[in-house]
């Protein structure tokens, strides 16, 4: 009966189930990719690594545990690892880079891949080096040119296509320069004060068990500060890592579902109420209510279950794309084989939540009288008394937060995204709502008639104007904030660019640089607006619990990593303009040599090592213990071009360290910029500069890599919008017909209707754009005042683009759907069946 | 007596999977101005077409239509368009109201395409004089069937027609509901001086009016006048 009962219904059903197709595409390709990642990770973790055993450190080990160091694995590497900056001597272009000094055959597993391919392993054999393709691009670089690195020059012998385990993005902010480690010294720049990262790698034999090497060694390792990753360890990570994002896919792929199940739902509300009549007759000719129900819900179920295998099809072939999408963000190549495991997931969720969303409508069906045979209007029951479809809604919001819950492993984190899902529907709803009560009301009724009736044609019966409203505004909405974080962020570094905030960096100047570049500084007409003293030390004790006393016993709950870390601290007598006390008090300077020094924390930094004032802490600078109290905790805005400090000293302690300094100045444009850079790497090959220029860009183009992920993963959303879009203007075509057609009789011409018929989809898609853009405007204000604790303007431009292209958009996908009700004659108006 | 309406050797043939089908062969007659006419006639006699093709809605196989002097052949659809527009007024059966405008506002549209100012007051009048001058704002989903088609005659003589076309304006209605609305479209046909053309099965409907033209199979079997 069911199948027999579909028979004219057949095309329109499978309107229906489009709407879902897309979001089952979206989680199928999703779910496809988080397990071909965790399989290639699983396959691949060696080549990330490049060796079975890697130990790093930030500073150079004693001897006892160079001896350690020295006498582990089959064969070994050493890797130096620092910022600085190069110089490009055939274009005099500067650039701050990571310079990676090398000593022997690292990589073990994979390789570094290079142009000509074997200048990875050649570049070794003399004073060579290999340059990022990033920054080959930049400066018009060639294999064969020269670059200068500190006081030592080398020639280009490849261009670095990829390192084992880096990504795109990884390497943006500082890409990776190679160069054998022999000539490290050479260059100058292992000085005091500059950051060094100390890399050793390790292959063993295939026999050796490495976890059992590692639990062995491990203990002596973490006590020394030192980190260690094997295989194993880096699989766990990254896949970790991973599993983050692809949770961040799927959710977005679910809201694409869930949005298409308010499509499906809306379409079968209406093509119930058009079934009426014969479910009356059903009833009349003796069918039990339950039995009319099954009719439709055997009906329903089977095209949940064609939408879902159609979508999972579909996610199969886009799940090709993915890798394409998220190059940027993987360390490797990753595969793309068909995963069963996901198909089947898919098809089972899109079946659960197509019937579970299409039953709120069916069981109206329970209750057609087969009165209805004799009365033409169906009389809605009163289904706040009816419990069955508030059960319906707890069923679905349960299947939601145990969705959410299967991603997120959490059920905090579940209820949290579910409980916010609902409230975005219900505020969705309710500013659509709003928007159209508002546009009615003001609607000016002196207006020519062709686009009040293209308006009040929103109002058409069985229409699913609020639906469309929802779908379209969900994606405005994402799109809308994601455009307006990322301008915030950019719009943040870019104010500190504004006339005499600081905006270039100089690090790393030793004490006997210090004077002679703040003469260069100011010969170049640039102000010097901050000299910074940086002292490095480490925390000894606290409250005089040891690094070996909080790691043995952890209910003294001090953080091992806050006795690890080297911390880089200032000294000075007043508080930076960006900067707030929010306890204790700031101490400028110490009374009296021999005094302790009351120091100043920030307070996160202050937070993550359960510290508070009053409490003690003692520091090895360098050898020498110094006591503090802390004095004070600030409040630090770390977004702008200066050195912000989690410690700070008063005047009178730290004077006779051994220190550095940083140096903060303006430049007023990109030239004078450049010039002035050139100047320094030449006379001070060791200082490393960073101008807000290079941040801007490089955040600019992080930001860009990101948001192209979000927008193609919001795409679904916009596209399963268009789709119910398209399904409700077909599913509306026969009204359509009729109204156009009526209209023609009485003398409307084509252009007429074709205007009025524009009008309004582009009320609906205005409408749409317009409940998103108020939602994202309400979300990046919220952002801005909570999150990014900054002021907040709008992009209007931007957001009146967003706009008009949706609005667009709609009226194009409206009028070609349209298409065939325009060419309709007006004769049909005198016959039954149109 | 000045001719409204002048079919000359009309004909109207469909194709469909391969055959054709005659609906009108040689129709031949003339409607006078201000005269009321039947077409009568059983189901797929052709009746219907007819109608569709007097009042410009599609085109003629062969033969030729004049409307108000204006031979509908020649036009493009624009053009009988805007002929309907400014000399027709058009009841149906199932009363094709616009259901997203209000009573008022239905019966504007003929004018409102014409892009005619100042037209809410004749619209007002022209519902009053159908009795529904309490029920100007309800839409037509609020409306019983009579009152649907009171508003559609309103809708009607709302462009000031010189000829009406209606197909079945009782059939979907009751007989006292039926009485009531050939009542006023016999009144307010004589109060306007408009041609009336009615096809119809109902005999009184076809009693009222001067003149019945029989039709069947396509061709017409009796054209017969009342003196």
């Amino acid at each position: 009966m069911a199948w027999r009962d579909s028979r004219r219904n057949r095309s329109r059903l499978l309107l229906f189930l489009s709407s879902i197709i897309l979001g089952i595409a979206a989680l199928v390709a999703t779910f496809s990719f988080g397990y071909n990642l965790r399989h290639d990770i699983n396959d691949q973790a060696r080549t990330l690594v490049g060796a079975d055993l890697v130990i790093e450190d930030n500073r150079q080990p004693g001897p006892e545990m160079q001896h350690l160091l020295d006498s582990l694995g089959n064969q070994r590497s050493r890797e130096r690892t620092f910022a600085s900056m190069i110089y490009f001597i055939k274009n005099q272009g500067t650039r701050l880079v990571q310079v990676r000094a090398l000593e022997g055959s690292y990589p073990y597993y994979g390789s570094l891949e290079t142009t000509p391919a074997q200048a990875g392993l050649e570049f070794r054999s003399g004073r060579q080096a290999l340059v990022d393709k990033t920054l080959m691009l930049q400066y018009g670089a060639r294999v064969g040119d020269s670059i200068k690195i500190g006081e030592l020059s080398f020639a280009i012998s490849g261009i670095l296509n990829k390192a084992p385990g880096r990504n795109e993005i990884s390497t943006t902010a500082a890409p990776p320069v190679y160069i054998p480690l022999r000539y490290l010294a050479q260059t100058g720049l292992m000085q005091k004060g500059s950051r060094i990262g100390y890399r050793y790698y390790y292959k063993y034999d295939s026999a050796t068990d490495i976890q059992k090497l590692v639990s062995a060694i491990g203990p002596r390792l973490e006590k020394a500060g030192m980190e260690y990753e094997t295989v194993e360890s880096r699989k766990k990570n990254t896949s970790r890592a991973f599993d983050d994002f692809t949770q961040f896919l799927t959710l977005i792929s679910f809201i694409a579902l869930l949005l298409g199940c308010v499509g499906v739902a809306s379409a079968i509300h209406i093509y119930i109420r058009e079934k009426i009549s014969s479910i009356a007759i059903l009833r009349c000719l003796g069918v039990k209510s339950s039995q009319t129900f099954s009719i439709y819900l055997i009906q329903v179920t089977g095209i949940g279950l064609a939408g879902s295998i159609l979508g999972a099809f579909l996610g199969t072939a886009i799940q090709q794309a993915l890798p394409v999408v998220l190059k940027d963000f993987l360390p490797f190549q990753p595969t793309t084989a068909i995963s069963w495991l996901s198909i089947a997931q898919g098809i089972v969720l899109g079946l659960i939540i197509t019937v579970l969303f299409a039953l709120i409508p069916l069981i109206s069906i329970r209750n057609v009288s087969p009165l209805n045979t004799l009365r033409l209007s169906f009389e809605p029951t009163r289904r706040m008394r009816d419990p069955l479809p508030w059960l319906l809604y707890a069923m679905i919001l349960f299947f939601i937060a145990a969705f959410s819950r299967w991603q997120m492993h959490s059920w905090p984190k579940a209820l949290f995204f579910s409980g916010s899902m609902l409230v975005t529907f219900l505020i969705l709803v309710m500013v659509a709502r709003l928007l159209m009560w508002l546009a009615h009301r003001f609607f000016p009724s002196s207006w020519n008639y062709l686009w009040r009736q293209g308006f009040a044609n929103l109002y058409r019966p069985n229409n699913q104007t609020i639906v469309l409203i929802i779908t379209i505004g969900l994606g405005a909405a994402f799109i809308g904030t994601l455009y307006s974080v990322q301008n915030m962020l950019i719009r943040r570094v870019s104010m500190s660019a504004s006339a005499g905030q600081p905006n270039m960096l100089l690090f790393d100047i030793q004490p006997a640089q210090e004077d002679s570049l703040v003469s260069l500084t100011k010969q170049y007409g640039l102000p010097v607006i901050q000299q910074v003293p940086i002292v490095t030390m480490r925390i000894e004790d606290i409250n005089g619990i040891s690094a070996e006393k909080a790691l043995k016993d952890s209910a003294d709950s001090i953080p091992n990593r806050a006795f690890l870390s080297e911390l880089r601290v200032t000294y000075r007598d007043s508080l930076l303009g960006t900067e707030k006390i929010v306890a204790g008090r700031f101490e400028t300077s110490v009374k009296s040599p021999g005094d302790t020094p009351y120091i100043s924390l920030e307070e996160r930094y202050a937070a993550r090592i359960h510290v508070k004032t009053g409490d003690r802490i003692r520091f090895n600078v360098q050898g020498m213990p110094v006591t503090t109290v802390i004095g004070s905790l600030r409040k630090v805005d770390w977004g702008r071009v200066q050195p912000n400090f989690r410690v700070v000293f008063p005047k009178g302690v730290l004077e006779t360290a051994p220190q550095f300094y940083v140096l903060i100045t303006h430049v007023p444009t990109s030239e004078a910029s450049a010039r002035f850079q050139q100047a320094v790497v030449r006379r001070y090959p060791n200082i490393s500069i960073i101008d807000l220029g290079l941040i801007l860009s490089v955040l600019d183009d992080i930001l860009d890599k990101i948001s192209f992920v979000i927008r193609f993963m919001a795409g679904f959303s916009i596209c399963t919008g268009l789709v119910v879009l398209i399904a409700s203007v077909l599913i509306s075509r026969y009204q359509r017909i009729q109204e156009s057609v009526l209209l023609r009789t009485l003398g409307a011409s084509r252009k007429q209707i074709l205007i009025i018929t524009g009008l309004e989809f582009f009320f609906l898609g205005a409408l749409g754009a317009g409940t998103g853009i108020l939602l994202s405007l309400a979300g990046s204000w919220a952002l801005a005042k909570y999150s990014f604790e900054g002021s907040f303007s709008p992009q209007w431009t931007a957001l009146l683009l967003l706009f008009l292209a949706i609005s667009l958009l709609t009226i194009l996908i409206g009028l070609f759907n349209s298409r065939e009700i325009l060419r309709k004659p007006p004769l049909e108006i005198l016959r039954r069946e149109v | 007596m000045d001719t409204i309406l002048n079919i000359r050797n009309l004909s109207k043939t469909y194709s469909s999977a391969g055959r054709t089908l005659t609906v009108l062969s040689h129709i031949n007659f003339s409607v006078e101005a201000g005269s009321t006419v039947a077409v009568v006639g059983p189901s797929g006699s052709g009746k219907t077409t007819l109608l569709g093709l007097s009042a410009g809605l599609d085109r003629s196989t062969t033969g030729s239509i004049e409307l108000n002097h204006i031979t509908l052949n020649e036009l493009s659809e624009d053009e009988r368009a805007k002929v309907r527009n400014l000399y027709v007024g058009f009841i149906f059966q199932n009363f094709q109201l616009l259901p997203t405008l209000t009573a008022l506002e239905n019966v504007m549209v003929p004018l409102e395409l014409r892009a005619e100012k100042n037209i809410r007051n004749r619209s007002r009048e022209l519902l009053d004089r159908v009795g529904l001058g309490d029920r100007l704002h309800h839409y037509p989903a609020q409306l019983s069937g009579g009152e649907q088609q009171r508003v559609s005659l309103a809708r009607a003589f709302s462009n000031n027609p010189k000829i009406l076309f209606a197909d079945e304006p009782t059939g979907n209605l009751d007989s006292e509901t039926s009485e009531k609305v050939i009542k006023l479209l016999f009144d307010l046909n004589e109060e306007a001086g408009t041609t009336l053309i009615i096809v119809t099965h109902n005999t009184e409907l076809a009693a009222g009016t001067r003149r019945i033209i029989r039709l069947k199979g396509g061709s017409i079997i009796a054209d017969e006048r009342k003196s």
